[in-house]
């Protein structure tokens, strides 16, 4: 008896602290982008003057600080437009080609049986082990000497490394769920290895190929450690992240145009979130009960 | 024989389709991990690696810096706080976010979508909003402090001591809680509720329904988060690198790593430190994984 009128002031309490949970989690992750959102439309000298004042006056918002951070040097402004363009180029560079290398590998891993199979798993997770700035230098002094330090090529290639491991998990833990009898059948029927591949294996895999190319073309905009060590001394090259840090370790930019910056920055993320996010969620979660 | 020839096709053609992704990791992520390991050993500095390459003296110089010198101990108490902080923060939040989403609500969805937000932004952006925010002279942050709560001058978030290291332990919590939460909720949603209903009927309270019934069976979730978060932020650079740049006592340790080798450009010493602190994680992996699996049998 005591424990069911327990249970029912239990239920009640836990019905409102459950909605007070839901708004303080909304609140704290929306508040930050919407302050940033906000900011990029606000006038420096009124962020100065009262920065209480989160929303600014209809009539004092202002786009300048997007035409500032857009345009190119030469016509007066901080060159993200090309920031962005040398993003995109990279990220999808390297999402696509990550793919290219990943498929093939995910297929041998589910369906072939071959030396060294289990040793290829183990060494692919042992690398997050170790911090990414012991990787960062030494593949920065080796593309030096090999004349890709300084190059979206050099870039892109690391990024690949970074997104094969992490992109290869994903992908094995989905194409493992599709049924190898579909296989043998194709082979029965005297199509080659690479013929029930890509006919047979890479369109029932297709969701998961794209999330995990969403997925590492996220890892490779977000990137920033790379970028800085590797591109640093050549403005023109800069992708958006490092674009932004520099800037902002300067005094002569302000921080409402760089908040316009980060819009430019995080949207793309944003936009490929909403549409995919299903896909995402379960590629990254796929098989974690199996480890 | 027909047999042999073609498991030994099999073999021939798996190692031919996975050798690409092999050779890409085994060049850009290995071998940069045996050059440090090499190196680690040897008295080099930048100088010294652009004229012998990887033959240098040998020496054991490095480890003994590296224990001796009080930088690496602070580095690595500094790292273990951060990560057991922000690995519990995020997982209790995000296992609170779980439950509180697991039943439908209106707008569940684009409000679930919207939790995710802090982990799949770029970190530059959500550093630099952060660094705006909590600014001491134009930060939202401090102007409701001051203006509206009544403290008695702003808080220096990012650069007095004891507050820097709490700002980025709360900064990494907030932005990786989302990963918890999505663990969580996918292994929620695949719990079969006949358990639930029965300890209901048997007059369980929802407190005792969750200690009993549910959270058991989320262990093995939480284990592996627990996990995945421990390597993700003891091996964490970017989110501390941008808010601080490790000043204030918040110089982990591959933000240390990272100084020595721009600094002081002593690639020797970084080596060691980096591998050090690498096995130590390896350590304490096995350790870990030991005890689950001692765990899971009874």
């Amino acid at each position: 008896m005591t424990a069911g009128t327990n249970g029912g002031t239990q239920v009640r309490v836990l019905r409102v602290l459950r909605v007070v949970v839901i708004v303080a989690l909304v609140a704290a992750t929306v508040l930050p982008f919407a302050y940033m959102v906000s900011l990029s439309f606000v006038r420096i000298d009124d962020l100065l003057r009262d920065p209480l004042r989160i929303l600014p006056d209809l009539d004092r918002l202002t786009t300048e600080t997007y035409r500032q951070v857009i345009a190119s040097e030469e016509a007066g402004g901080w060159g993200f437009g090309r920031f962005m363009r040398n993003s995109a180029v990279v990220a999808a560079s390297a999402s696509a080609l990550t793919i290219l290398f990943v498929v093939p590998a995910a297929y041998a891993l589910t369906r072939l049986r071959f030396a060294g199979r289990r040793q290829v798993s183990a060494v692919f997770l042992a690398v997050y082990l170790f911090p990414t700035i012991i990787i960062a230098v030494p593949v920065f002094v080796g593309f030096q000497v090999l004349g890709l330090g300084s190059s979206l090529v050099g870039l892109v290639i690391a990024y690949i490394a970074l997104t094969v491991p992490v992109s290869l998990h994903m992908l094995r833990n989905h194409m493992s769920a599709i049924p190898e009898s579909i296989d043998e059948a194709a082979v029965i029927d005297g199509a080659s290895r690479l013929q029930v591949m890509t006919r047979i294996t890479v369109p029932l895999a297709m969701p998961t190929i794209v999330s995990t190319a969403l997925y590492s073309f996220m890892i490779a905009w977000n990137e920033f450690l790379f970028a800085l060590l590797f591109l640093s001394a050549h403005q023109e090259l800069w992708t958006v992240s490092l674009g932004l840090t520099r800037l902002a370790d300067g005094q002569e930019v302000s921080k409402t145009v760089l908040m316009a910056g980060s819009v430019l920055l995080t949207i793309p993320i944003v936009l490929l979130f909403t549409v995919a996010e299903r896909w995402l969620t379960e590629g990254l979660t796929a098989g974690s009960d199996k480890g | 024989m027909t047999t042999t020839t073609l498991r030994r096709r099999e073999n021939r053609e798996g190692i031919t389709l996975i050798s690409p992704a092999v050779i890409v990791v085994a060049s850009i992520i290995v071998l940069p991990i045996i050059w440090t390991v090499v190196l680690s050993f040897q008295e080099a500095r930048y100088v010294d690696v652009a004229r012998n390459g990887l033959f240098n003296t040998a020496t054991l110089d490095n480890y003994i810096d590296t224990f001796t010198s009080p930088g690496f101990w602070r580095a690595l108490q500094t790292t273990v706080v951060y990560s057991v902080a922000t690995t519990v923060g995020s997982l209790v939040i995000g296992l609170v976010a779980a439950l509180a989403f697991r039943e439908r609500f209106r707008f569940r969805a684009p409000l679930r979508g919207a939790m995710l937000l802090p982990y799949v932004a770029p970190v530059v952006a959500t550093t630099f909003v952060w660094q705006v925010a909590l600014n001491p002279q134009f930060g939202v942050v401090n102007a409701v402090g001051t203006e509206l709560l009544g403290w008695d001058r702003p808080i220096n978030f990012l650069t007095a001591a004891p507050t820097a290291l709490m700002t980025v332990i709360v900064f990494d919590t907030w932005r990786h809680f989302p990963f918890a939460f999505l663990f969580l909720s996918a292994a929620l949603t695949g719990l079969s509720r006949d358990i639930e209903e029965a300890a209901v009927v048997d007059g369980a309270s929802p407190v005792q329904k969750f200690r009993y019934v549910v959270l058991p069976q989320l262990m093995p979730t939480v284990a592996l988060v627990a996990l995945f978060r421990t390597v993700m932020a003891f091996n964490e650079f970017e989110g501390i690198f941008l808010l601080t740049g490790g000043a204030a006592g918040t110089q982990v340790a591959s933000v240390r790593v990272y100084d020595q080798l721009t600094g002081s450009s002593d690639i020797g010493s970084a080596s060691a430190n980096a591998m050090v602190l690498a096995v130590i994680l390896g350590i304490g992996l096995m350790l870990y994984l030991r005890v689950m699996a001692r765990r899971a049998e009874s």
